[in-house]
């Protein structure tokens, strides 16, 4: 399977989420939008996965549709051995105390109204979670202090925090179920170096003191590469490339990572000797009409691209070190999978 | 051209100096760009890089002449020169000619710069009328070359389109064409990649670097992204609580950075180096521009601070050696000299 070395956890196999597209006005079905088309990964205990690509390509409705916040049209998700897709809402409840989600926009995700200390307890109480009032008041404050925040937070509203301190919040917001695994949407999109920086220690803090497992979505390589064990590239609904981070990095295989790796700005590349950016050209096409054969094949510039790849739509094969790539090329390049 | 002949050589293209940039609010007085001096050469390309609320984005306003007032005054002592002549008080009529003919401002987020209920074509037509006087069908062939050079795809068909019916990408070239409408000789792009995918961002840095070449035009680019000013640009400011701290060759000043937030901003990217370790931090949060602290804004986050540090306010000052600054008072000959002499 397409997993890497840790006991698995998390499993999604062959996962769709196909959005029917309605005209503004008649609400007539103009198509289908594959915004995730058959994807297949895993997720181990303690593990850090990195979901990268760009815009579009499907990562947050991924995350989405595996937490079942979207009820996804085709596929299987399988959590610590049972199906999450055919839970029933109390089996749902259960699965979202042990599975939880942090998002880009912390200010968007939080309760205006609710103080800091307030909407932890408010979690806790709905989870039956640290029994009594007061043993979640107290809960509360230690749910702060491992984020990095301090008891007096508690009484202060979501506007009387900075990004960063809001981003904790989330964080601690998501702990408070105690989950094995958290699904982290683009957690550090918004915030400055600085903070940023501050951010990732604690996640990576969070993940060696209790074991967590992340699916960790961005946008930004260099911060995927500093945190995650392994990493998953998509293009336009499907996974193209997956392997361990430190290969995926050194030695990527698919032309697309090739192009995304290569088109991030860095300190060193000017001082690099003979470095030529592989530059892509045009836009993705949209996901309610994607090209035939590989959806990556107007864009590619791999030296043997030919009618094949106009065709056939690969799949991921392994290619190595861990690595699975889907590129018929450089299948045949490699003599065939495993 | 007639301009080129009439200035001296030693005359920058734009020199802001002793810069004052402070917004009156209810709650105080922000001094969001407190003293910000520096010089952009023709043709060159300057990064202006700092975190959010350091005043970047004011510094741009302000050499544009579009900070609102109120809330916002530059102070008596401010100086903007572009090719020797003073700006700050120029006429309003004067500082429009200024911005249709010899700067050009892109933003972050070109769908709020385009105005989505009208064509894409006869946006940059409403340009080319405005700052170069361009009728009908005239006009309209240089929309459309201008959309060509700015390497937009099938730029007749784009020419009749709406912004909502094109990507990211190709509205911040619309923003570009429409920029260069009035043949700038400073560009002024405030984070024009930001809101784009790293891919398409590597495009339009491509395109600006060309454009730069071709038109011998002068950029100075606003970004939070080191990684981008690296690539992008010659020499790069470094601003910190409304005050430039370290300016130099970018290849110095990102490999060798001497003021220690320079450092400490350096060191908190994450990487491939950091994979495995936990990120270096700067301790502390960002000041608020309502109250910087006193004697060097830096020093209650600096782990190189002196009993000097808080008391009082360092210049710019020289590096031995080289072309570059910092504001700092490990650079001050004395420190220096003491630290030689530990050294030995």
């Amino acid at each position: 399977m397409i997993a890497g070395e840790a006991e698995v956890l998390l499993e999604v196999m062959d996962l769709s989420m196909h959005f029917a597209a309605r005209d503004g006005a008649s609400g007539r079905v103009r198509g289908l939008v594959r915004a995730v088309d058959g994807i297949s990964f895993t997720v181990g205990r303690g593990e850090a996965l990195g979901l990268v690509g760009e815009s579009g390509c499907g990562k947050s409705t991924t995350a989405r549709s595996l937490l079942r916040l979207l009820e996804p049209t085709g596929g299987r998700v399988v959590f610590d051995g049972v199906d999450v897709l055919s839970m029933d809402a109390r089996a749902l409840r259960a699965f979202r105390g042990r599975a939880q989600i942090v998002f880009q926009d912390p200010f968007g995700s939080l309760n205006p109204r609710l103080t800091a200390g307030g909407m932890l307890e408010e979690v806790l109480q709905v989870h039956h979670l640290a029994g009594e009032a007061t043993g979640r008041r107290r809960r509360a404050v230690e749910l702060l202090e491992l984020v990095g925040l301090r008891a007096e937070h508690a009484g202060r509203y979501p506007h009387e925090f900075s990004g960063g301190q809001r981003q904790r919040l989330g964080i601690a917001r998501a702990l408070s179920v105690e989950p094995e695994f958290i699904v982290l949407d683009e957690p550090v999109s918004a915030l400055d170096v600085s903070v940023q920086a501050q951010i990732l220690n604690l996640l990576s803090d969070l993940k060696a003191d209790l074991g967590l497992a992340y699916l960790f979505i961005a946008h930004d390589l260099a911060v995927v590469e500093h945190l995650c064990d392994r990493v998953a590239v998509m293009y336009l609904g499907k996974i193209v490339e997956i392997g361990p981070a430190e290969r995926l990095y050194r030695a990527p295989r698919h032309p697309y990572t090739k192009a995304l790796l290569s088109a991030v700005p860095s300190l060193d590349r000017k001082s690099e000797p003979g470095y030529e950016r592989t530059m892509l050209t045009g836009d993705p096409p949209s996901p309610m009409s994607p090209p035939s054969g590989c959806v990556f094949h107007p864009r590619c510039s791999h030296p043997k691209k030919d009618e094949e790849c106009r065709r056939d739509m690969p799949d991921l094969e392994e290619c190595g070190e861990g690595c699975f790539v889907a590129c018929i090329k450089e299948r045949s390049r490699l003599g065939g999978g495993a | 051209m007639d301009i080129v002949t009439r200035t001296r050589a030693d005359e920058a293209l734009l020199e802001v100096s002793e810069l004052r940039t402070y917004l009156h609010t209810r709650t105080g007085t922000a001094r969001a760009v407190d003293g910000v001096s520096l010089r952009v050469e023709r043709g060159e390309s300057l990064g202006l890089v700092g975190e959010s609320g350091c005043g970047k984005t004011m510094t741009a306003l302000s050499v544009m002449a579009l900070v609102p007032s109120p809330p916002g005054e530059i102070l008596p002592g401010s100086s903007i020169r572009f090719e020797g002549e003073e700006l700050v008080g120029a006429a309003e009529a004067r500082l429009r000619r200024m911005r249709g003919n010899e700067v050009s401002m892109i933003f972050q987020e070109p769908m709020t710069s385009l105005n989505p209920v009208h064509r894409v074509g006869s946006q940059v037509v409403e340009a080319l009328q405005l700052h170069r006087g361009l009728r009908g069908r005239e006009a309209a062939a240089v929309a459309v070359e201008l959309l060509a050079e700015v390497r937009l795809p099938d730029p007749e068909v784009r020419f009749g389109e709406y912004p909502h019916q094109l990507s990211g990408g190709m509205r911040q070239r619309v923003m570009i064409a429409m920029a260069l409408s009035c043949e700038p000789r400073l560009l002024i792009a405030d984070e024009p990649t930001t809101a784009l995918d790293v891919t398409t961002q590597a495009q339009i840095l491509g395109l600006l670097s060309d454009l730069r070449q071709r038109r011998g035009m002068a950029v100075l680019l606003i970004s939070h992204d080191l990684g981008v000013v690296a690539e992008f640009c010659d020499r790069v400011a470094v601003m910190y609580a409304g005050q430039i701290v370290e300016e130099g060759s970018a290849q110095e000043v990102f490999h060798h950075p001497r003021h220690p937030y320079t450092q400490g901003l350096l060191a908190s990217l994450p990487g491939r180096r950091s994979r495995g370790t936990r990120l270096a931090v700067i301790p502390g949060v960002a000041p608020s521009p309502n109250l910087w602290p006193h004697g060097c804004r830096f020093h209650p986050r600096c782990a190189f601070v002196m009993d000097r540090c808080a008391e009082q306010a360092p210049d710019l000052l020289p590096i031995a050696g080289s072309e570059r600054t910092a504001r700092c008072w490990l650079e001050s000959p004395e420190t220096a000299a003491a630290r030689e002499d530990t050294r030995a």
